[in-house]
């Protein structure tokens, strides 16, 4: 593809705004760059259940919150290391995810949406239950130390807590996407879009369903409880108050302003919850939420594509002018 | 790649030194003429009905301001919403720290909201004051001395009620109703607290959820148990669901009500007043709805100071006597803090506030602290639901120390 | 045996309220074949709307008769502004749509009228409490009113040739036009009706649970289940749905999981309804043909 030279310095150009922030942001913004990081590892999972594959979960704050509390657990109760519990949240993760994909598969679009909806109102007193109040620390929460840098790291590089998190935020997120990206992009990509557009079609040239719409579950719960995990060890501390159906609601409100079934999407839509509600304040401090709303809506009317559709069209326009555009 | 990691090492090295290079300030969130005062709360979302808490204090800093400040300098009073999610939270306080350095922060809301926040505070020496929850955790001088809370916690509150049982009936079998949040929990614990082993024989106990749509079911299943008393620690709406349904069922135990829940518009006129006559109480404020503090000086301070600073404030919302306690609490700290708005002097104020009364609270419970006990206010007072009025009986009580 | 009983009748006292609700679900279901999640937020901002008339010093059937009015209004409006520019788009954008309704509506009810909870007066309060103090005169009342809204709306549907009209839109649209049937105007009057409908389960269930913007979200997940477990095209089915699971919920709580799990039972109702008979104990069973 003679596209080649030009998709490499894209690649430097983001590799170099990723990184960036270490020097120019000082620990508060990019604590915030490193929650809108995790945000949009979230909404990259929800992206390839929902957007990718059209299997609608309002009840995906449900997944991250399993990923924060196993890494909790881990680190807090048996001292595990921050980056060995991540594989096993993921694993439990997508077991979770698996296991609710298979009742999905007889649930279409709407119903599916009522019972993930219902699994986000019920997720913070499942929480607090006392059967599990030993491990999960119940309503008080659990507290969690970010990992300090380690010796070899910072001889090199002085770097702080904060700035050790948001690196690692970044290269958890960065593997996550790069392989989400090789799934779309490949035959299994194609088959989920397949399975979403013409679920018939695919049947009858012999896809099986059931197994890519369930295992698009677990991988979509594996990456939401990854960004779970990570969630946790920034913010040092978790409690199923963090973890109310307004949590998947935003998971999903990102999703579609960012850009359905799009990689650069997820990272619009991260970007966006995180730092929307900030601006929404400004414009209304008693109610934030209806510009929440609004801004969600305006979007379906306006640019059902998301962030991701309206930048692809411009970056159409601008390579091209004037040619047709093949679809 | 070796060029530009130079660069980036040396941009490092001078960025990182970067936030150190402050404004001229005394000392964070302090000039000449200004004290930031930082705070957040619960502007938002379900639980917003104590955002006006926030509102009375920013009414009483404006007041100050008005009357020429303190310390020769006006008060800046931020307040951020955090919708009650603590991950918010943590952002925001982060935000007023880092960001827009105050000096401190005082009366933030919540007990999962302060968990999240709590080590970072301490950790960064940032005083963490009167802070709105009752929570028994917030009196730790010794591990988190940064932090202090202001009402008397619920597990002392559920601590007084279960004394007051024992003197009254020493072989009561004890019904407890309580959320299922860590409000809830500091009932049960407080309970716990005073019977140890009896517990199990003596109490039954049922829960509820903040979004239950009623609590029938919990009551008929506490009454179907036998007990003859009943502590409830339950927000007003379902506090007011309890007390009608109680009376319906021909239910007459000794009841007694978490303070939070007792508010004679928004509890005890729904639940109907003639239901709840017997119900017992603690409170630490003068109800604003009693008639014996109709002429009171203190509660017409207060009246006052609601008709000019606040005249679109309902004065039968509870809210608005708790903040005016609480800024009057924090008011006298600055004041007695002089010149030196400080960190630590702010703090070393806080700890060292002699017995006061302020204007709502009632007589003979005051605001004090010394260094190795936070509990800033630990007196009740028991009051009974006479039909009209909450009636004072007693003695005022202290609690834990 | 007596306690059983008492929690047997609290449950159909509870039952009531998720009936009524569930009765606006399966309303706006059988106009639209959609299922709307800020039903709640409208029926409580109904509500609140009525308070704001019976305070102003209307007797309380005219406000009663007024919030049907409004509230039937707002719900066509809500179809003809809201959902009719993407009813054609992907049911993605639909559910992105009653969400984006769901935070606008619910924060909107809440910045105007506040969050501290209110009475709501009720039109049946005097009479003695019956069957030991849990069913009140207003329960009582409130289910009269929730069988007599559901009569009317069965009559509707089976008996009038609008009501029928108005289902042949939900279902099939296209042969809907094709046979003169005018579609949109269809769709605009289910969602007013079931808007209305809402109305009066939001003034039933206030006086009980007291009026706060944040009254109806447990309920609506307890009245989702009532519905589905019912049959959500089955309004008759809705209903008994609503009182199973009220039943149910109560009883569970009581004597089996524990009120700390009582959400939990209302999705293991919905799951389980679902995935094992998903036309409900009382709906038809639909097949589709491919």
């Amino acid at each position: 593809m003679n596209a080649s030279p030009a998709r490499f310095l894209l690649v430097v150009a983001g590799l170099a705004a990723a990184l960036a922030p270490l020097w120019v942001l000082e620990s508060f913004h990019l604590f915030q760059l490193t929650m809108a990081v995790i945000m949009s590892l979230a909404v990259l999972g929800l992206n390839i259940v929902t957007g990718y594959n059209g299997q609608i979960s309002l009840g995906h704050g449900a997944f991250f919150a399993i990923g924060a509390y196993v890494t909790s657990i881990l680190m807090a109760q048996a001292d595990w290391s921050f980056y060995a519990t991540l594989p096993f949240a993921a694993a439990i993760c997508g077991m979770v995810g698996y296991a609710v994909g298979l009742p999905a598969l007889r649930l279409g679009g709407l119903y599916l949406a009522l019972v993930t909806f219902s699994l986000a109102v019920a997720v913070p007193q499942l929480l607090k239950h006392k059967a599990l109040e030993a491990w999960t620390g119940g309503v008080q929460g659990l507290f969690l130390m970010k990992p300090d840098p380690p010796r070899w790291l910072t001889s090199v590089l002085p770097l702080n807590a904060d700035q050790y998190m948001y690196l690692n935020v970044l290269i958890v997120s960065g593997i996550c996407f790069l392989l989400a990206w090789n799934l779309i992009r490949g035959r299994i990509g194609r088959a989920l879009m397949a399975t979403r557009d013409h679920p018939t079609a695919a049947e009858a040239m012999g896809m099986d369903i059931a197994a890519l719409k369930t295992g698009a579950f677990a991988v979509s719960a594996m990456i939401t409880g990854v960004a779970g995990a990570l969630s946790a060890v920034a913010v040092e501390f978790v409690a199923p108050d963090s973890f109310t159906f307004l949590l998947s609601i935003t998971f999903f409100v990102g999703m579609v302003v960012g850009g359905v079934a799009s990689i650069l999407g997820s990272i619009f839509g991260g970007l966006f919850v995180l730092f929307v509600p900030n601006i929404a304040e400004s414009i209304s401090r008693a109610a934030p939420g209806v510009i929440y709303g609004m801004i969600l809506i305006i979007f379906l009317f306006l640019l059902p594509e998301g962030f991701a559709g309206l930048v692809r069209r411009l970056l159409a326009k601008l390579s091209s002018p004037g040619n047709p555009q093949p679809k | 790649m070796t060029i530009s990691r130079r660069l980036l090492l040396a941009g490092s090295a001078g960025a990182l030194a970067a936030p150190n290079i402050a404004a001229a300030q005394e000392a964070p969130g302090v000039t000449a003429t200004e004290i930031h005062i930082g705070s957040t709360n619960a502007l938002s979302g379900p639980v917003s009905s104590y955002s006006v808490i926030s509102r009375c204090l920013e009414a009483m800093f404006k007041r100050l301001n008005d009357a020429g400040g303190v310390g020769g300098r006006r008060v800046k009073f931020t307040v951020y919403d955090d919708a009650y999610q603590p991950p918010r939270t943590l952002e925001q306080t982060r935000r007023l720290v880092e960001r827009d350095r105050v000096a401190f922060l005082f009366n933030q809301l919540g007990t999962p909201t302060n968990s999240a926040v709590h080590r970072y505070v301490n950790q960064r020496s940032v005083p963490h004051l009167f802070l709105a929850t009752g929570a028994d955790k917030w009196a730790n001088p010794r591990e988190f001395p940064w932090t202090m809370g202001w009402q008397p916690s619920y597990r002392v509150e559920a601590q007084i009620y279960t004394k007051y049982v024992l003197e009254q009936r020493p072989n009561a079998k004890i019904a407890l109703l309580y959320q299922n949040d860590d409000f809830g929990r500091d009932y049960l614990h407080g309970v716990q607290d005073v019977l140890k082993d009896r517990f199990r024989s003596m109490v039954v106990t049922a829960t509820n959820e903040a979004t239950d749509p009623t609590i029938d079911s919990q009551i008929v299943q506490l009454q179907a148990t036998g007990a003859d008393v009943l502590i409830c620690g339950v927000v007003p709406r379902f506090a007011a669901q309890a007390i009608r349904r109680v009376h319906d069922i021909g239910w007459r135990p000794m009841m007694f009500m978490t303070n939070v829940s007792v508010s004679v518009g928004v509890v005890m006129q729904p639940a109907g007043v003639e239901k709840g006559v017997g119900l017992i109480t603690s409170d630490y404020r003068k109800d604003q709805s009693d008639p014996a503090w109709a002429q009171d000086a203190g509660m017409n301070e207060w009246r006052d100071f609601m008709r000019r600073y606040v005249p679109d404030g309902d004065l039968g919302d509870n809210n608005y006597t708790y903040g005016y306690g609480a800024g009057t609490t924090m008011i006298q700290v600055l004041r007695q803090c002089g010149n030196d708005f400080s960190r630590e002097n702010v703090m070393n104020q806080a700890r060292n506030i002699k017995p006061m009364e302020v204007a709502t609270l009632l007589p003979g419970i005051k605001v004090q602290t010394q260094p190795d006990n936070y509990n800033v206010i630990r007196q009740m007072q028991l009051q009974r639901w006479n039909g009209q009025s909450w009636e004072r009986f007693g003695n005022v009580i202290e609690g834990a120390g | 045996m007596e306690a059983f009983l008492l929690q047997l009748a609290a449950g159909i006292a509870t039952g009531g309220i998720y009936a009524s609700v569930a009765l606006a679900i399966v309303m706006i279901y059988q106009a639209t074949h959609h299922v709307n999640f800020a039903q709640g937020e409208m029926a409580t901002l109904s509500t609140f709307i009525a308070l704001t008339m019976i305070q102003a010093g209307l007797p309380y059937w005219v406000a009663f008769a007024g919030t049907l009015v409004v509230s039937f209004v707002m719900g066509a409006l809500v179809e003809r502004l809201i959902m009719r520019p993407v009813q054609h788009a992907p049911i993605l954008t639909h559910v992105g749509v009653y969400i984006g309704m769901l935070l606008i509506i619910g924060n909107m009810t809440g910045w105007v009228f506040g969050y501290t909870i209110q009475m709501f007066p009720s039109p049946f309060e005097g009479g003695k409490p019956m069957l030991g103090g849990l069913i009140s005169s207003h329960q009582l009342g409130s289910v009269v009113v929730t069988l007599a809204v559901l009569i009317l709306v069965y009559l509707f549907f089976t008996k009038t040739s609008l009501g029928l009209a108005m289902r042949a839109a939900a279902y099939n649209p296209r042969s809907a036009r094709l046979v003169g049937i005018r579609v949109d105007v269809m769709l605009a009057l289910g969602w007013g009706l079931a808007a209305a409908i809402g109305s009066v389960a939001g003034m039933m269930v206030a006086p009980i649970v007291f009026l706060d913007p944040n009254m109806m979200l447990g309920i609506l997940l307890y009245a989702f289940a009532g519905a589905l477990l019912g049959g959500i095209d089955n309004p008759p089915g809705a209903v008994m749905g609503g009182f199973l699971v009220g039943v149910l919920e109560n009883l569970a709580g009581a004597y089996i999981v524990g009120t700390d799990l009582k959400l939990t039972v209302a999705l293991v109702i919905i799951i389980g309804v679902l995935v094992l008979k998903p036309s409900g104990l009382f709906g038809r069973v639909v097949f589709t043909r491919v």
